[in-house]
């Protein structure tokens, strides 16, 4: 399997996916190895990643995960004029890494088959596009079946402003797959729309949630008792729409200025996002965390009197699920795969501006409202469990490895048919001669 | 002998548009009208216009021994007479020949009498009048929004001087006992000045088996019984010959042509079925208030908690199950005093029209996941959605009765002022003189 991030050291829901869909195939007994890159930026941090390898190590259920690292400046969700900046910054390593975006993702490729070779796997499973280009190497190498997993599209990221060698990649991969496997009926029709491709060729498998334990300290967290809090996670990327949670903030504080607005996140709109909360004259009441990690997640989940999540267009949206197994309810963009699953939730169009902040008002406002959206999400929410999605999987998986065997049985059985042949031919020639 | 006695229930609400936050206290537009219309003539086309037409045919091919009972709230009247006048015309059409009859019930299908006494009886008179108005008709037996009903309200319906009522044959209240017999409910007449049993007001209990495999199962192919043809229908009907005296089959006039699409047959359904049910001798149709004043009260049901004809649980649950419900319901309701000093007519109207229990029927969120029922039916997207619109609505309905108040305190005012010039006049006057 290839990924791109695997937590802890994730920034976004692809580690998080990756992480619960691996765990959960674990439990159905199929061994994984994970390939990802390992970035120059996470090597500072290197402790981290030993002690995420140790503990999966040491953990007996994921005893048949195995981790494989492989050097590269490759990180997750970037794009071509990051890569160039990141190539600046670290310029003792420019013979090492590839001139440009693409150059590395071949190079990472190429390092990246010789794992193939070695695990002896029976699928190849790679996840969203940076991952393709050696997913499509060790399909080569090894002759297995391979399947790509979107969590999200160029178009996705950008809000339809895609970078041509990145959909160039994404396209290659899904061509060149054997199945395709989309997060959402929302991001199935963007497959079939912007890469042309078949929608048989195309399952949906819908995201889940790890529904952990959660003990919170509740006592301990001090939130003035005539605030209500309301939250946007997720990186701060056009793909967010952490724009449109502020306009909708400037809208609400108007009626209802008692409310705080927290920002938890970071991403290349950050200052644009913090100028603009100053130019609606909302700074006072807009909190800027950061980017959360871990029990801070959980923990701001459950702060929270509403989570929002207002993107423009989200494949899936799991932050959504994690809001709903704190016990936030939410208020959720219809531009979203989530959205086709999940009942307990408000929905409104991300651009409709004027919805967001009356829904968001509503909530504050009425307490029973608060109560039914939380209590019925976190029910519903509670059988979105990792095994369903995993299940899925496997099932694909086993049609392929099928599909395959017959394959190659046809073919073995037209080289027979082809070299019977030649015998015949060699007898006729043969009896001729007699 | 079975007697046959069919009702239709004929409701359109008044569905509200989006109302948002930023509405409030700037635009007191609550309804959708342009959906109304879409939707009232619609419905006219494919359900009420063509079932009218089946009907009247009915009566007069069979010389009025087919015969049926509508109750149409005044919602949908108010919404035939601004969209589909003709349906109205249809109906009448329908009075005439003396074997319709038209059932009182709120004119808001509210269900105002879980609130109010005062507030449902004011209800049920606007909808006695429009009917005596529009078909010179004064309805004599009652059914209640949704055939909500218990001991209690039987009791408090008789002493309005009805003879009979509606009620749904359920079964945890019939607990295996037959619907097709007349019943009384349960209670202590004395307060109605009604000591003779026999006077005690009788209650019809649908055959919810037999309505329903009408209104819900008939065009459903994983049915055992489908295609369900008028023969075999009519011989259900035969097979209670003498296991019961009446037969009530109640059910919503959408059924016809909305519920049940013309494509499944519905329609030749409805033509067939009473020439079907009627090739026995010993069959035949009746009416309520014939019903009632042909059979004796032969049962006694016993009902403390409320039921209705809705969803599987025959119980107030589609209306009032969940708490955004039960805060709508409250929320409303306690304007009732307040909004009614205030005197304004269209302010009154529209507060009523408010109470109409679809309102907090879309808030339903029991099966909302499984898209059922309750889905198909909901303009909105969400029951959360439904319940927000509504409480925007109830904000500015606030802000109108305070501003009413004031405008009737500054009139006052006014008015005394100018009494008082008035007699400062007279008096300047005497003086003159």
């Amino acid at each position: 399997m290839f990924g791109w991030e695997f937590p802890p050291i994730n920034s976004g829901g692809l580690g998080t996916a990756c992480y619960g869909l691996t765990k959960a195939l674990n439990k159905e007994n199929v061994d994984i190895t994970f390939v990802v890159p390992q970035g120059e930026q996470s090597n500072s941090s290197s402790h981290l990643n030993l002690l995420a390898l140790n503990k999966l190590e040491d953990d007996s259920t994921y005893k048949s995960i195995k981790i494989k690292k492989i050097a590269s400046i490759l990180k997750p969700y970037i794009s071509s004029q990051d890569y160039k900046r990141i190539k600046r910054k670290g310029d003792h390593f420019s013979t090492l890494y590839g001139n440009n975006l693409h150059e590395e993702v071949q190079r990472y490729a190429e390092i990246t088959k010789k794992i193939a070779e070695q695990s002896n796997c029976d699928v190849i499973h790679a996840h969203d596009w940076l991952t393709f280009p050696a997913a499509i190497k060790a399909k080569e190498e090894t002759n297995k079946p391979l399947v790509v997993h979107i969590h999200a599209t160029e178009f996705d990221r950008t809000a339809d402003h895609p970078d041509q060698i990145i959909y160039d990649i994404e396209k290659e991969g899904m061509k060149r797959a054997d199945k395709i496997i989309a997060v959402s009926n929302f991001t199935k029709q963007k497959i079939i729309e912007h890469y042309g491709i078949p929608a048989d060729k195309i399952a949906v498998v819908h995201n889940a949630v790890e529904h952990k334990s959660r003990i919170h300290n509740i006592h301990n967290i001090h939130k003035k008792s005539h605030e209500k809090i309301v939250l946007f996670l997720g990186r701060l990327t056009v793909q967010k729409g952490a724009d449109y949670f502020l306009y909708a903030a400037e809208k609400v504080l108007k009626i209802n200025p008692n409310v705080l607005f927290v920002i938890a996140g970071s991403g290349d709109m950050e200052s644009q996002i913090i100028e603009k909360a100053a130019e609606l004259n909302i700074a006072n009441k807009v909190v800027f965390t950061g980017f959360l990690t871990g029990k801070d997640v959980d923990k701001m989940y459950s702060l929270a009197d509403l989570y929002v999540m207002p993107s423009v267009s989200e494949p899936f949206g799991i932050t959504t699920l994690e809001a709903l197994s704190n016990d936030t309810p939410v208020l959720i963009s219809k531009q979203s795969g989530v959205s086709e699953v999940l009942h307990h939730a408000l929905k409104v169009d991300f651009w409709d501006i004027n919805q967001m902040a009356n829904k968001i008002l509503a909530v504050l406002q009425y307490p029973e409202l608060y109560y039914n959206l939380k209590i019925n999400g976190k029910k519903e929410v509670i059988r979105f469990n990792w095994q369903i999605p995993a299940g899925k999987c496997i099932d694909i998986y086993k049609d392929l490895i099928e599909l395959h065997k017959l394959k190659n049985e046809q073919k073995t059985i037209k080289i027979k048919k082809s070299n019977h042949n030649s015998n015949c031919i060699n007898k006729k020639n043969k009896s001729k001669r007699g | 002998m079975v007697n046959i006695c069919m009702y239709f229930q004929v409701h359109q609400p008044f569905r509200l548009r989006n109302y948002t936050v930023f509405d409030i206290g700037n635009n007191s537009i609550y309804f959708d009208a342009k959906k109304n219309e879409e939707i009232c003539r619609k419905v006219a086309n494919k359900c009420y216009l063509p079932a009218n037409k089946i009907i009247l045919d009915l009566i007069k091919q069979t010389n009025g021994r087919f015969r049926a009972a509508f109750s149409i709230s005044g919602c949908a009247l108010e919404q035939f007479h601004l969209y589909s006048p003709e349906v109205i015309q249809s109906f009448r059409e329908l009075a005439k020949t003396g074997c319709v009859e038209f059932l009182s019930e709120t004119y808001y299908h509210s269900l105002a009498y879980l609130h109010s006494k005062e507030e449902f009886v004011k209800q049920i008179d606007i909808h006695k009048n429009a009917m005596l108005k529009i078909f010179g008709h004064c309805p004599k037996i009652f059914r209640n929004t949704e055939l909500i009903f218990n001991n209690e309200l039987a009791k408090f319906i008789e002493s309005l001087g009805y003879t009979a009522i509606l009620a749904e044959g359920a079964d945890h209240i019939l607990n295996g006992r037959s619907p097709n017999f007349i019943c009384s409910a349960n209670y202590n007449d004395t307060d109605n000045n009604n000591t003779n049993f026999s006077n005690k007001i009788k209650v019809l209990l649908k055959n919810y088996k037999l309505s329903d495999d009408i209104a819900f199962r008939f065009s459903n192919r994983e049915w055992k019984e489908w295609p369900l043809t008028a023969e075999k229908y009519a011989s259900w009907i035969n097979n209670i010959n003498g296991n019961g005296e009446v037969i009530n089959l109640f059910m919503d006039y959408e059924t016809f042509g909305e519920h049940q699409w013309e494509s499944t047959g519905i329609f030749e359904f409805l033509k067939q079925m009473p020439i079907e049910i009627l090739k026995h001798p010993d069959n035949s149709f009746m009416l309520p208030s014939e019903i009632a004043a042909k059979h004796e009260i032969k049962d006694t049901i016993d009902v403390h908690n409320f039921i209705s004809w809705a969803d599987i649980e025959r119980d107030l649950s589609a209306w009032l199950g969940n708490q955004i419900q039960r805060s709508a319901f409250h929320e409303l309701y306690q304007l009732e005093k307040e909004i009614i000093a205030t005197n304004d007519k269209r302010l009154i109207h529209e507060w009523r029209k408010l109470q109409t229990s679809d309102h907090f029927y879309y808030m339903c969120t029991k099966w909302f996941e499984d898209g059922d029922v309750h889905k198909y039916f909901n303009p909105y997207e969400s029951p959360y959605d439904a319940f927000i619109t509504f409480m925007n609505i109830l904000k500015d309905i606030k802000i109108r009765i305070r501003k009413a108040n004031e405008n009737n305190l500054r009139e006052k005012d006014i008015n005394e002022n100018k009494k008082n010039i008035d007699e400062s006049e007279e008096n300047n006057k005497e003086i003159i003189i």
